[in-house]
């Protein structure tokens, strides 16, 4: 187990590794000179000059590439050119939205998945199976913005149950923050565990098929009891997959929904950097993503070992 | 032909219809402004109403799927046309390095979220269809490829390959001739959803204003030009999102449907 | 007494009728044995027993279990009777078990959902499962998981949990098929004890008739849904009465005449042959292990000579044959078809001169191509293939040769059954009139009156065409007619090799001895009835 825990930490150093190289080159070769790039074309040829010793752009790539991830080891990532303020602190406050977002979806998600597909496996065919799976085929279909403007017409507009956007902030107290996160959440997640929940009555039904379970039937096992204790542990394996998978799309796919609510997160400050051309924050942000997503799929290959007796075996 | 084929078949067909009748024809021109017909409701004239500077929406999503069925199409041509190749390489030459490094890459290209990097290219290079077609086709490159990896080392597992290599076939030609027949059903199956998901990327993209620019009309920016005022003129905002949905849920039924129909096997287990 | 009593079971799928009228009884301490070729319905019997069907079949008559019939049973009265008065083991045992749980968990379960007994003593009860089906507590404690068990262990602990609350009836649905003959002999020896000490009945399920003639007391034999034949072992083998009976002992021991071999002169030489195959990395810097499947493997092949290779599996032989195939590469020692090195390099000059037939007879085509297409394979091997007429006149001939029609060259390969598929598989591998032909398992999937008439196929191709061949094959009955010499295989090594007629009469080696003690016998019923 141990064993396997390092092999699964050691790819993910060098995938992050790897991913900081793309990351640099796409950003800090692909357009040009960045600093012209940042102030745009009506630049002062002097005010280009003092951003490009700003950035070190008189360094070479090498010394760059090491500044810029050393920087980041030790939890300095730059100062944001269009704010003027570290992008550390700037990051760190819009994670306060962006986290508590992506985990709230996540469970939701998770939450209406889990029992819509187990009840639709175990009722294969029947009235009840074709209702969960024609909603979740609707649920696929609906792009999550539009549905947060639906939500948004009904809830905040016509029922006035919530606000129509923005962030009410913690320190007005966890239950004013959440419920300004619940209408984005609730945007988020259903077409997620529509997805999720095709998902895990499909390894359900995967599994029904298996031998096991024919002898788990022979012992006197109830349908219900061979799914429940046989089945579930068993289908978790795909079902943790497309969890990881979900939960970097909640993080970073949020950033259209952001936009919808005007919700100050990471999405909406990587588009804003875009549209600033503020590379710096831009590079940090995507940086970050990509960590969050390579870290949850490390958690998500540990968590299999869990489930999985013979990974924990295997070296 | 089963219930789903039919039915997603019909849906993907109307959509397909309307962007091809509206090369030659549409109710008004959807540039034509009229600001006194303006936020008119559906009606006998405007049979979907009207938008805030009086354009007829209904010629306006015509030309709409035009643009969405445009963008989706050559990205999941992207992605088929290198993802395939790329995918049939590392299974015939399954554990050496090229295979290392195909899947890879693979992962490093799912480790990055997609939609930041998708706003990262139009944002650098420039918004417009294009780019977001590039942006969109880079993603379906590593599904293709991983799909096709995948269901190839099965069957070169299979004792028909292994007969063909006793009978002198190379890796390359045994890829060609048995190799990419006997995946072709999955590739299509794959190709429908990636299509789906390349409307939805496209619609996502243009509601920030990173897909085709104006006057190409897209039904994203129409949902983002609706959004201000979704509180008095909610037709605005309902009638591109129902094209939306109407076209994705179209091409997953079909989808679906596809995969029962091709697979004998689905077909008993269900 | 009987235990169990089936009177004229039905049962039907829609309008396809899977059993028709099939009556037999079990007595306590009796092995029944249900035999037939595959569509029999002999596997269907079992499961109505166990009311496992599938939701869509519907079946009539009655099955009593003592005074109980099991067809008025509900769904929820079934699983109080299943495990606890019925039990069953499967045919697989490497999927038969959960693999993320544990087997003294899964064996427990068996008495925990009867609500038996406490955890506690389930737990103990368990444990002395194991012991008694031979997996001891130093060894195999309850905590291990099934991945670290081999395929007889796993039947070993599938059995403990089908007896774990004493059934009056267990069913074995072909229990030793996916085993090796040597534990194929411990297993049926385990079933037998079990039933003497349990005073249990047994309804075992194959289509092995050697298995059946060895263990039963009584034979049903079945086919297409029907019984065909009913008796006591000894009876029914001495006295058989219907046609069918008769044809399916005679074929299970169909004998072969060959021709004479050659003088001989060398094909294919095998010399020190080594194949490694590397395992994962004890740690990141460990020196790469390596699994050594073929260690310094030598045999020469002799022109028009039929030459077995028989082993267990595991044993290398499918590994020594893909690396005569040139599929795979040697890491030591050399294979030379006449004189030129095999290498997993292309070389045409060397593919035209070897062809093979797998076993599987529904993966060894292309399902998209006809059967034309299929056969002329091989003819990518040629610099001038035949084109035209003496194309069509070729295919026409091979196809001929192996028993098939010409017409059949335009059919897909769907079109065809089992054994007329192994027909197309050797029409490709003859069609370039190869030097030497490759039979991997090519007849074991085959039901035995269609493999015997494979044989026949084999032996007059023999003599049409004088192939050289080499036959590579768990089943010893099998190469014992239709090879002129063998060659055994243990763990990578040619243990033995002899002409097939010495093997068989004086084995020298030890697990020569071993294997050919343990695979079941069809006792000589010399009665001239074939």
């Amino acid at each position: 187990m141990l064993r396997y825990a390092l092999k699964r930490g050691l790819s993910l150093a060098i995938s992050l590794a790897v991913a900081s190289l793309v990351i640099f080159f796409v950003i800090e070769i692909a357009p040009g000179d960045p600093a012209s790039f940042m102030l745009g074309i009506n630049a002062e040829p002097d005010t280009v000059a003092a951003l490009r010793t700003e950035l070190g752009l008189d360094q070479s790539k090498l010394q760059r590439y090491l500044g810029w991830v050393g920087g980041m080891l030790s939890g300095d990532f730059g100062m944001s050119y269009t704010y003027r303020t570290p992008v550390a602190e700037m990051i760190a406050d819009r994670m306060w939205v962006s986290l508590p977002l992506a985990i709230y979806a996540l469970t939701l998600s998770t939450l209406i998945a889990f029992p819509a597909g187990i009840y639709a496996a175990a009722r294969r065919g029947k009235p009840g199976d074709m209702a969960v799976m024609g909603a979740t085929q609707l649920g696929v279909a609906v792009p999550n913005f539009w549905f947060a403007m639906i939500l948004v017409l009904i809830f905040a507009i016509n029922l006035r149950w919530f606000g129509a956007g923005g962030f009410a902030g913690w320190d007005k107290g966890f239950g004013a923050a959440m419920k300004s996160l619940t209408l984005p959440a609730i945007a988020l997640a259903l077409p997620q565990a529509a997805i999720l929940a095709r998902v895990m009555r499909s390894a359900l039904l995967d599994i029904l098929g298996e031998d096991f379970m024919r002898t788990a039937r022979a012992k006197g096992l109830t349908r219900r009891q061979a799914l429940w204790r046989h089945g579930l542990r068993n289908a978790m394996i795909p079902v943790l997959t497309i969890i990881g998978l979900q939960f970097s799309f909640l993080l970073a796919g949020a950033i259209i929904i952001e936009q919808v609510f005007f919700l100050p997160g990471l999405g909406r400050l990587v588009f804003q950097a875009i549209s600033a051309r503020d590379l710096i924050v831009v590079e940090s942000v995507v940086m970050l993503l990509v960590f969050a997503v390579i870290s949850v799929n490390f958690l998500v290959d540990l968590a299999y070992a869990l489930v999985d007796p013979r990974l924990r075996s295997r070296t | 032909m089963n219930r789903n084929l039919i039915l997603g078949l019909g849906l993907s067909c109307v959509v397909v219809l309307a962007a091809l009748v509206s090369f030659v024809w549409t109710p008004f021109d959807h540039t034509a402004m009229n600001i006194p017909a303006k936020l008119q409701t559906p009606n006998g004239t405007h049979w979907l109403g009207t938008d805030h500077f009086g354009r007829d929406i209904f010629s306006m999503i015509m030309v709409g799927a035009r643009t969405s069925i445009a963008v989706a199409l050559v990205a999941v041509g992207i992605g088929m046309g290198l993802g395939v190749p790329l995918g049939l390489a590392a299974a015939a030459k399954k554990g050496s390095l090229l295979d290392e490094g195909i899947m890879r890459a693979n992962d490093l290209v799912f480790a990055f979220p997609s939609l930041v990097i998708a706003i990262l290219i139009t944002a650098i290079f420039g918004a417009g269809a294009i780019n977001a077609i590039i942006a969109i086709g880079i993603f379906n490159i590593p599904v293709f490829a991983r799909i096709t990896r995948g269901a190839a080392l099965s069957l070169w597992e299979r004792e028909f390959i292994l007969a063909a290599q006793v009978s002198g076939k190379g890796a390359a030609r045994i890829s060609g001739e048995h190799i990419l027949p006997n995946v072709a059903n999955l590739l299509i199956v794959q190709g429908t959803i990636q299509f789906s998901l390349g409307i939805l990327a496209e619609a996502g993209l243009s509601y920030v204003g990173l897909g085709a620019q104006p006057p190409t009309p897209s039904w994203g920016r129409m949902l983002a030009d609706a959004q201000t005022m979704v509180s008095f003129a909610p037709h605005l905002a309902l009638i591109p999102g129902s094209a939306i949905v109407v076209t994705v849920l179209g091409l997953n039924l079909m989808g679906d449907g596809l995969r029962d129909w091709l697979d004998p096997k689905l077909r008993l287990a269900r | 007494m009987t235990l169990l009593n089936i009177s004229n079971l039905s049962l039907r799928i829609g309008t396809f009728k899977i059993l028709k009228d099939v009556s037999f009884s079990v007595a306590p301490g009796e092995i029944v044995a249900v035999t037939g070729e595959s569509g029999s319905g002999k596997s269907m019997t079992a499961f109505s027993v166990m009311g496992l069907l599938p939701d869509t079949a519907e079946a009539s008559g009655a099955l009593y279990l003592e005074d109980q019939n099991l067809l008025d049973f509900s769904e929820a009265q079934m699983c109080g009777m299943r495990g606890k008065n019925i039990g069953m083991v499967f045919q697989e045992p490497m999927t038969a078990l959960n693999p993320v749980k544990t087997i003294g968990d899964q064996v427990m379960e068996t008495i925990l959902i009867h609500k038996a007994m406490s955890p506690e003593q389930a737990r103990d009860r368990a444990r002395a499962l194991l012991d008694r089906v031979g997996l001891p507590e130093d060894r195999f404690p309850l905590g291990r998981f099934p991945h670290e068990l081999s395929g007889g262990q796993r039947q070993r602990v599938v059995i403990a949990m089908a007896i774990a609350l004493r059934p009056k009836l267990l069913i074995a649905d072909e229990p030793t098929t996916a085993l090796d003959v040597t534990t194929q002999a411990q297993i049926l020896d385990l079933l037998r004890d079990l039933v003497r000490e349990f005073d249990m009945g047994l309804m075992i399920i194959t289509h092995d008739l050697a298995v059946v003639a060895d263990l039963a007391d009584r034979i049903v034999v079945m086919r297409h849904g029907e019984l065909v034949e009913t008796g006591t072992t000894q009876e029914l083998l001495h006295n058989m009465q219907h046609p069918y009976t008769k044809m399916l002992f005679a074929a299970s021991n169909h004998q072969v005449t060959l021709p004479q071999a050659p003088a001989p002169q060398p094909l294919l030489e095998v010399s020190g042959a080594i194949r490694d195959y590397p395992l994962p990395r004890d740690g990141l810097f460990a020196k790469p292990k390596h699994f050594r499947a073929v260690k310094e493997v030598s045999f020469t092949l002799y022109r028009g000579e039929r030459l077995g290779l028989v082993g267990e599996s595991g044993c290398g032989k499918s590994t020594l044959t893909r690396a005569i195939l040139g599929l795979e590469p040697l890491q030591g020692g050399d294979i030379r078809l006449d004189g030129m090195p095999i290498t997993t390099e292309q070389n045409p000059e060397i593919r035209r001169r070897m062809q093979v037939v797998f076993q599987d007879p529904f993966g060894s085509f292309n399902p998209r191509h006809r059967v034309d297409r299929l056969i002329t394979e091989p003819f990518h091997t040629l610099t001038d293939p035949p084109k035209g007429m003496a194309r069509s006149d070729l295919i026409t001939e091979t196809l001929r040769a192996v028993g098939l029609k010409s017409d059949d060259a335009q059919k897909y390969i769907h079109q065809f059954s089992g054994g007329q598929r192994q027909r197309i598989a050797i029409a490709r591998a003859l069609i370039t009139r190869p030097e030497l032909i490759l039979f991997d398992e090519a007849v074991s999937a085959l039901d035995v009156s269609v493999r015997a008439q494979i044989l026949d196929l084999l032996a007059e191709l023999c003599e049409a065409y004088g192939l050289s061949y080499l036959f590579i094959s768990h089943d010893l009955s099998v190469v014992r007619t239709i090879t002129d010499r063998c060659l055994v295989m243990q763990k990578g090594e040619i243990v033995e090799a002899a002409p097939t007629e010495e093997i068989f009469a004086a084995p020298q080696h030890p697990y020569t001895r071993a294997l050919i003690a343990a695979a079941p016998q069809l006792p000589d019923l010399n009665q001239g009835a074939a």
